[in-house]
């Protein structure tokens, strides 16, 4: 806040000091703040729509073929899936003391809970990678490989196809997540951040939170749903 | 040269001139508007042209009745022409009862005729004038799209599901058949002829066209040939529903969901007989996929059809709207 | 005002070297990218419906083969719906005039914007290397299963060449929506923005909400054809119907896309040319806001006859009803504005007079093909070619090249020369009723779109239709010219050639950087041509005072 500069270009006349951190184009950081939290909302509900694609593509196949896709959930590991949802919204706690730690100018510890964040996001995708593992030595990913011992082959094998399409597409998200997180921890170390301009770090919470929210809809639905006990 | 130079389709068919009707009736609509506003542009334009150069316009008046009355006299317009194109447009997807069936099979890039009697064509139908015909039509490969100008009705022909088309032929002549839905590099090639003609001219094309075994015994001899009654007799309960009387109806599945039984079920229970089982009863049925061309299997379901176990009312035709 | 000596300090020199083009954050500088852009591929485009047309001189196929005709149909509509109608008005009139007409310094994302440019640009890479690899031939619609497991054209690259150009649209979207709800300038109410500025705020809405369904549709499409997982395919369990249905989910809505920024631009010509403000003012803005939310209700008219439910074919009919009523207002509204206006015959406003008839009728024979008893006779003949047309070419490029002779003074600070700007609005106007007024008699006469051979007797309308493509190709080639031309030549144009009312015309032509010395006070009503006038003969009498 101390080092202010004038900007001539644009203040030509007037003698304001435009505060550390603030953009040329905006006229105060609560606006510059404001947009920045706006514009990630609004990419959140086009991130809805982009699963909403697959959601309903899910929703017409699930009531064409209701017992394949509850064979197909069957042949899922509950125990991995839960496990995962638990280190998911772990990571979400973790995310959003981060961004705490942001807000209250706390520079080390935003570090360190952006890298407890990205540790979980990859306990996560390891879970996830050990369960696509499963699924390839037991012949359940779709294609010309494809066995299903059982009734229903086709309508479980479309199970697995939105199975990897949807959980494939939010892995990826979470991959792209974490990348912009070590990005942020590096400048979070740097001090790039302070209590009224640390618009990236909550910004990447929201995402972050919207990411473990797909999966709170992706576990019952693909886990959970029709599910045979036992 | 001969200068053949049509601007209006022949009508050829008793759905023609209905909708030949909601058409001029739209085009009517639409010209009217279209000069109306053309004039009053053109009007307005011209009578308030800029007299001098720093001349501005009279600040606008409250418009509030006409906002409204130029919102709502469309909406009842259209809405009229919703309605009517609702009844013409199921006027063309319900073939009456004694409609004949034909089967149509589409593939890059021809089309495959079979006449009920069994005779089969290729790219060209003959059929009578005057007489009812709903064609069932499936695709071994892409989408295509029937489509008959003289008839002035379209219908897409999908891969994996049966589409029906009924027309009534009203004048005697030869049709252009067009593909509709793009398919690939001959699409353009992809057409034929109807052609339509007298009744007793007809009968005689049909002699002409050689002896034929019907459809119906063919799917007879098939239901045998693929052991289909093995399992699928009135002494077998537990092993495979009775097929008697049994199109037409609902069957409750193993699920509890009901399903109706028409040719889109048929087919699915031939060729994926595990996805949608008849309650009671255990998914046993090995699949015939790949071994029934899409012809057969319309023959076979066309004897399923036609088997009327003289139950109560059996086979009525509770499946009216098509597909 | 300004001097031929000593040009001022604004956004086009204040810096030089493709460096300074290639990486910068100005608005304008990009919208400037965006216009050699999409020139570049309304030209590509553009002759491919060259070779179309020719092809369709002769019922019989022998220009060009069929496979190569089914290629230059499908890259014409790639190429001009997703790199040249979509990006063309807001990525050139709205990167330009958004920030301006609200009074800010630039978007409220610069960064994002420039990355949507290079997203596009990424986008018409994957097109482009697709076409000079062979194209592909499965129609800008990519039906499956054709798409998937038929065709064995670059249907990979060229639908990854969508999805970008659809991401690079979203980010577009994006800024628009956070300029408009947190960059406005003191004053400027929502109900003082300009209509140019409420359409693209719909069309963003749109971008937002239908761009991100087509692109998991081709990422699902990309899936099937190359890992062979059926999620479309009938063969493989799937629904092509299903693929029809998510289509339409977004293309439905990119008519809107193109046409609402369309409407904002004329909404900005009549009333400037007519000196008032529009009529109904409000009216107009809420019908762009309801035209954009009831586009997202009606995808299924695209599929009565594509064995869709008839209980739901009726829903989409009426609901199609429904989102023409906001359309039909619109132009009521245009026309209303006229009465006891002021009204000048300058280019821009002659592409607006044009764009009102063109649009009446691609409106009105939109309703036609929604209505479900007509349809099945015209769906996917060239009736419903003829239809957009009207629509997409007639309506949406009129007013783009309408917006573009209006504010090309204050892009470039040069005015064109008017008797040929002139001559080329007539020729386009023209040449566009030749060419696509013969296809809609094509159309009922039965000829099926996307046909590379017809039958004889449809052939004098196809040698219409030709013919007046020519006239119209010429009418495009000629603003071609003369705004190159103009760069150099053209006279210098003032602030506000045309006295029109709106804040982008009281900054200097071209723009300074940050587009006004000081941020602007908003105290009129939009379009308030008698408030100025009166605030003027105010200041030039200041002792009277008014009644």
């Amino acid at each position: 806040m101390s080092t202010a500069e004038p900007d001539a270009r644009t203040q030509p006349v007037a003698s304001k000091l435009r505060p550390w951190g603030l953009a040329h184009h905006f006229e105060s950081l609560s606006q510059q703040q404001d947009a920045s939290y706006f514009g990630m909302w609004i990419f959140l509900v086009q991130e809805i729509m982009f699963f909403g694609g697959l959601f309903t593509a899910y929703i017409v196949y699930r009531t064409a073929n209701p017992t394949a896709f509850a064979l197909g959930s069957d042949s899922l590991d509950l125990t991995l899936g839960a496990v995962n949802t638990a280190v998911l919204i772990g990571s979400s706690l973790t995310m959003a003391l981060a961004v705490w730690a942001a807000q209250t100018g706390r520079r080390r510890t935003i570090v360190v809970f952006i890298i407890l964040t990205i540790l979980l996001g990859g306990v996560f995708l390891g879970i996830k990678t050990v369960e696509y593992g499963h699924k390839w030595h037991e012949h359940h990913v779709p294609g010309p490989s494809f066995h299903w011992d059982g009734p229903e082959a086709r309508g479980v094998q479309m199970f697995f196809n939105l199975y990897f399409a949807m959980t494939g597409l939010h892995a990826l998200h979470m991959v792209v997540g974490m990348a912009i997180l070590a990005a942020v921890a590096v400048w979070a170390w740097r001090g790039a951040f302070t209590p009224g301009n640390h618009n990236l770090v909550e910004g990447l919470g929201l995402y972050w939170h919207f990411v473990d929210i797909v999966w709170i809809f992706l576990f019952p639905l693909l886990y959970l749903l029709g599910r045979h006990a036992g | 040269m001969k200068l053949d130079f049509p601007l209006f389709p022949d009508s050829a068919s008793t759905f023609a001139p209905q909708l030949d009707g909601i058409y001029f009736f739209a085009l009517a609509v639409s010209t009217f508007f279209s000069l109306l506003i053309a004039a009053a542009v053109l009007y307005l334009a011209v009578r308030y042209r800029r007299s001098e150069p720093n001349a501005v316009g009279k600040r606008e008046k409250a418009g509030l009745w006409l906002e409204i009355s130029w919102s709502v006299i469309p909406l009842a317009i259209m809405l009229f022409m919703f309605v009517w194109g609702a009844r013409v447009f199921f006027d063309a997807r319900r073939p009456p009862a004694d409609a004949v069936e034909y089967y149509v099979t589409a593939k890059q890039w021809m089309w495959k005729f079979q006449h009920p009697e069994g005779q089969r064509e290729i790219n060209t139908l003959h059929v009578p004038v005057g007489q009812p015909i709903v064609l069932t039509m499936t695709s071994e490969d892409v989408i295509h799209s029937f489509f008959v100008p003289a008839f002035r009705a379209k219908m897409d022909v999908l891969p994996g599901r049966y589409t029906r088309y009924w027309f009534e032929a009203t004048k005697v002549g030869t049709y252009h058949l067009f593909c509709a839905e793009y398919c690939g590099t001959e699409h353009s090639l992809m057409g034929g002829r109807i052609v339509v003609m007298e009744e007793r001219d007809y009968e005689a094309w049909l002699g002409g066209a050689g002896s034929a075994t019907p459809r119906i015994a063919t799917g007879a001899e098939l239901f045998a040939a693929k052991s289909c009654t093995t399992c699928h007799r009135p002494d077998s309960n537990l092993q495979a529903p009775y097929l008697e009387g049994a199109f037409g109806r609902e069957a409750e599945l193993a699920d509890g969901s009901r399903v109706l039984v028409d040719e889109n079920y048929l087919r699915e229970s031939i060729l994926d007989p595990t996805a949608k089982v008849v309650k009671g009863y255990q998914p046993l049925m090995p699949t015939y996929q790949g071994q029934l061309s899409e012809e057969e299997l319309l023959q076979l379901i066309l004897y399923i059809k036609s088997l009327d176990g003289g139950g109560p009312a059996g086979g009525a035709p509770t499946s009216e709207a098509a597909s | 005002m300004s001097s031929n000596e000593t040009a001022p300090t604004n956004y086009l020199n204040a810096d030089y070297g493709v460096r300074s083009w290639l990486f910068t954050v100005d608005h304008k500088r990009i919208a400037i990218l965006y216009l050699i852009a999409v020139t570049f591929f309304f030209a590509l485009g553009g002759l491919m419906a060259v070779l179309i047309r020719l092809e369709l001189a002769t019922p019989a196929g022998d220009l060009v083969q069929a496979d190569v005709y089914n290629r230059l149909f499908t890259m014409h509509g790639v190429l001009m719906i997703f790199f040249f109608l979509i990006p063309a008005i807001p990525g050139v009139l709205g990167n330009f005039l958004i920030p301006i007409m609200i009074g800010a310094k630039d978007m409220a994302f610069p960064k994002v914007n420039l990355a949507s440019w290079y997203v596009y640009m990424a986008g018409g890479l994957f097109a482009a290397w697709s076409m000079l690899h062979g194209g592909v031939d499965t129609g800008w619609t990519f039906y499956t299963p054709f798409s998937t497991a038929f065709s064995n054209t670059y249907v990979i690259s060229t639908a990854i060449g969508g999805f970008l150009a659809g991401f690079s649209s979203i980010l577009t979207g994006l800024n628009f929506i956070v300029t408009v709800h947190r960059m406005r300038a003191p004053g400027l109410t929502w109900f003082r923005l300009p209509l140019f500025v409420w359409s693209l705020y719909a069309t963003a809405i749109v971008q937002i909400l239908a761009t991100p369904v087509l692109a998991i549709t081709l990422v699902l499409l990309i899936a099937e054809r190359a890992f062979r997982i059926g999620i479309f395919d009938p063969a493989l369990g799937g629904d092509p119907v299903l693929f029809q249905h998510l289509f339409w989910f977004y293309s439905h809505p990119a008519v809107y896309i193109m046409i609402l920024p369309a409407f904002g631009v004329i909404s900005e010509l009549v009333s400037a040319f007519a000196r008032k403000r529009i009529f109904g003012y409000r009216v107009v803005a809420a019908a762009s806001v309801s035209i954009a939310v009831l586009g997202f209700l009606v995808w299924g008219h695209h599929m009565f006859v594509s064995s869709q439910s008839p209980y739901a074919g009726v829903i989409f009919s009426l609901l199609s009803m429904l989102v023409a009523v906001p359309s039909a207002v619109k132009v009521f509204n245009w026309t209303a504005t006229l009465y006891e206006g002021s009204v000048s015959w300058e280019t821009p406003m002659l592409y607006a007079l044009g764009f009102i008839g063109l649009f009446t009728i691609g409106g009105l024979t939109g309703v036609m093909l929604a209505t479900m008893g007509i349809d099945i006779h015209v769906h996917d003949t060239y009736f419903v070619v003829a239809h957009f047309h009207y629509v997409m070419v007639g309506a949406v490029l009129m007013a783009y090249l309408g917006g573009l002779h209006f504010w090309w003074p204050k892009i470039t600070g040069r005015m064109y020369p008017i008797f040929w700007s002139k001559i080329s609005a007539l020729l386009v106007f023209v040449g566009f009723n030749l060419t696509f007024f013969p296809q809609f008699l094509l159309g009922y006469l039965g000829m099926p779109r996307r046909y590379h051979a017809y039958p004889d007797e449809f052939q004098v309308l196809n040698v219409l239709s030709s013919a007046g493509a020519t006239v119209l190709g010429v009418g495009y080639l000629i603003p071609l010219v003369y705004f190159f031309w103009s760069m150099r030549y053209g006279k210098r144009a003032g602030d506000n050639p045309w006295d029109a009312f709106g804040l982008e015309w009281e900054t200097t032509s071209p723009p300074p950087t940050f587009n006004f010395p000081a941020t602007p006070k908003v105290t009129l009503e939009a379009y308030d041509y008698t408030g100025r006038a009166e605030a003027r003969l105010a200041r030039t009498q200041p002792v009277r005072s008014s009644p």
